[in-house]
């Protein structure tokens, strides 16, 4: 593959990753995990391994964030007790 | 975040999104014994499909399609082909999925071989995509949002 656009992707990478880990809002540290692993999968095809890819993107970007959505919104942002 | 009112423009872009991901989902199952993909992610898509309407569209909406009493039936429907399968090949003399003993007559062993790994795939996709579907439901149980 082309190594500038890899480095590109390498970049976005890094930026939603830190972004996911120091970002107030829940949600929008589970749409930065949903970037993350959509950057992941296109590394993954990018180094040859079609099918891992292939399972990352609808795992990685597909279910768990949609899953990860719920458990967001059945949680308080304070404790009851 | 709780609260929840219509939107007309989510609803109208999931109904549109949903069915190509369903057929690419079935696609991907199909075609999964000589290319990439497979069981596992078809039935992730058809999952990820019927998500997509359930999360925008709300349990009204999601009670049209897959109901939430159908999803242990059709896993078990997908364990049990997979188990009968392997078990049938090994009743007829072969070893456990030994794809070569599946008794279809009129056809090559390897046409065998490419035909019980599509039998195999169709059981391990229903069952991803129901148990996927099950945990959302018990995820959301209880609450009137989704």
């Amino acid at each position: 593959m082309i190594w500038e656009l890899e480095l590109v992707i390498y970049i976005f990478l890094l930026i939603s990753a830190i972004v996911a880990l120091e970002v107030k809002d829940l949600l929008v540290a589970v749409v930065m995990m949903t970037v993350f692993s959509f950057l992941m999968a296109l590394l993954f095809v990018a180094m040859g391994a079609i099918d891992v890819g292939f399972t990352e993107a609808v795992i990685g970007a597909g279910v768990t964030g949609i899953l990860f959505v719920v458990v967001v919104f059945q949680t308080s942002r304070k404790s009851n007790d | 975040m709780r609260r929840q009112f219509d939107s007309p423009i989510v609803i109208l872009g999931s109904r549109l999104l949903s069915p190509y991901i369903m057929v690419f989902g079935w696609y991907v199952i199909f075609h999964g014994h000589y290319s990439p993909g497979g069981g596992f992610q078809g039935g992730a898509l058809l999952a990820a499909s019927i998500l997509l309407i359930r999360v925008a569209g709300g349990r009204r909406i999601s009670r049209l399609q897959i109901q939430e009493f159908a999803t242990t039936p059709l896993a078990v429907i997908g364990v049990v082909i997979y188990f009968a399968t392997g078990l049938v090949s090994m009743a007829m003399g072969g070893y456990f999925l030994d794809y070569e003993m599946l008794p279809i007559p009129g056809l090559d062993p390897a046409w065998l071989r490419y035909y019980g790994i599509l039998i195999i795939e169709i059981g391990i996709g229903l069952a991803v995509m129901a148990i996927l579907i099950m945990i959302y439901d018990n995820m959301v149980r209880g609450e009137d949002y989704a």
